[in-house]
């Protein structure tokens, strides 16, 4: 056994794939489950008192949608009896008042909804649905509760110029913390790359403009910007580093070091139905795979980093540099950051209009998209 | 941000206290605190019924063997710093 196993902290429950939105970016994998091999609910109660047995605190229920789940109010229900602080993840589609009544009634801690722009056109034109106006909807039904809101805005080239506006809707709705999560290019993202990586010249902008936001919201929202990995100058510690501190179940009940874990050839994942979640992150291969530094590379084997960022990504690595053991390729130290300075001159020096003019990215015509289909 | 003295913290929407092997902890959304010694005795002080100032002069009593102003130091901070994360809100 490599690195002795610390208790996992975070529980990420992905109740299903089924979701009414489409988003261009859906860090979702490109193969999604059908609701035919989904976890019952007496799976997924089980799964949380098990967590809760192992030292986990949160559960973060996302998907897909987790309201596609028609048993969502009583998953809540059974998590927060198992001892668990529970967060919803969710588009708030399908949600009505009396839904939210009911989620909030058994206990939900924390209401995270995501936002795919400040405008309705940009908005549905993301999702590949109408959903904008829903969203400011449930915006308002929310006020009526004292619960944890987060209003988690998903940021790329073509919304990144709706900052002001986005900041309209964190002044008018207090949630007590607002994200602005640059996508990340995993997946659908991956896929979509080209049309979604902002420009140097926007990401500036944006960074200064939250530096204020911050300041102004003080006491009041928390603001935090996620920046996208590509203009990192060091990897980000990529799931608080593998096998430490998160453990991810897919909706037929596969246990994951992390989300998009399942690009990495070669990994075989162990599911909640056969062991338990403790066995699982103690001893199974997946989890052990990269827990600690005995698969590290240089240059991140003799980095002085290497215990804040744990050599950044795996999947990344995977996907940039074809071997999940190098180190993240978005780090300045990495003998494959010249591939991601390419695809970076590529979008900031090609096509995009006058230099100087922030909204020259939006004038281009609309992208042809790969939309992430809804599973069976 | 100054602390009033006279105003009443509690805990704000989305935080609550929680344990988990014998440790507290103040439970936030992403996030988590453990709660020790005098961390544990200010949170659970921060009821929405105990101003500022009570919660100070209750902690001297309790630590009546460390310096009176610095322990009041100490809890201005330690709110300062849950105000930042958002883990708390002031009652006038």
């Amino acid at each position: 056994m490599p690195n002795a196993a610390q208790h996992p902290l975070a529980l990420v429950a992905e109740l299903t794939h089924r979701c009414p939105l489409h988003c261009v970016y859906c860090s979702n994998p490109l193969e999604l489950q059908s609701r035919a091999n989904e976890l019952s609910t007496e799976a997924w109660s089980r799964v949380f008192k098990e967590a809760a047995e192992a030292g986990v605190l949160q559960a973060d229920f996302t998907g897909g949608e987790p309201l596609a789940r028609p048993d969502i109010v009583e998953l809540i229900r059974n998590a927060r009896a198992a001892g668990l602080y529970v967060s919803l993840i969710t588009s708030g589609i399908p949600l009505d008042e009396a839904k939210l009544e009911a989620l909030v009634q058994v206990g939900l801690d924390h209401f995270q909804l995501s936002f795919q722009g400040a405008r309705e056109e940009t908005a549905n034109d993301i999702s590949g649905t109408k959903s904008h106006q829903q969203k400011l909807r449930v915006l308002q039904w929310i006020k009526r509760y004292r619960i944890g809101l987060t209003l988690n805005f998903v940021i790329h080239r073509r919304n990144i110029d709706e900052l002001e506006e986005m900041l309209a809707i964190v002044e008018d709705s207090h949630p007590g913390c607002v994200e602005f999560a640059s996508v990340q290019y995993y997946g659908w993202a991956f896929a979509n790359r080209e049309k979604l990586l902002p420009t140097r010249q926007q990401l500036d902008y944006c960074v200064e403009r939250l530096k204020r936001a911050e300041e102004e919201l003080q006491g009041k929202t928390r603001v935090v910007f996620v920046v996208p990995d590509y203009y990192a100058r060091f990897p980000k510690p990529c799931v608080g580093g593998w096998g430490r501190k998160l453990m991810l179940i897919t909706p037929n009940g596969d246990a994951l070091p992390c989300h998009a874990a399942p690009i990495i050839p070669g990994l075989k994942f162990e599911n909640v139905k056969n062991r338990s979640l403790r066995e699982i992150w103690e001893d199974s291969e997946a989890f052990q795979k990269f827990r600690g530094e005995d698969w590290m590379q240089e240059p991140c084997k003799s980095c002085d980093r290497r215990e804040q960022d744990f050599g950044g990504c795996r999947c990344q690595a995977m996907l940039l540099a074809g071997d999940a053991a190098a180190t993240d390729p978005v780090c300045s130290l990495a003998p494959q950051r010249p591939k991601v300075d390419a695809i970076l001159a590529q979008i900031n020096e090609s096509q995009l209009g006058v230099p100087g003019e922030r909204g020259s990215a939006n004038q281009l015509a609309k992208p042809e998209w790969l939309y992430r289909p809804n599973p069976a | 941000m100054n602390v009033d003295l006279n105003s009443r913290p509690r805990l704000a929407a989305g935080c609550r206290m929680g344990e988990n092997n014998n440790q507290r902890v103040l439970l936030m959304p992403e996030r988590a605190l453990r709660l020790n010694g005098p961390s544990l005795e200010i949170v659970s002080r921060c009821d929405g019924k105990h101003s500022v100032s009570q919660i100070i002069g209750e902690l001297q009593l309790l630590y009546s063997k460390a310096e009176p102003h610095k322990v009041e130091q100490d809890i201005l901070g330690y709110l300062d710093l849950l105000q930042k994360e958002r883990a708390l809100d002031f009652e006038p």
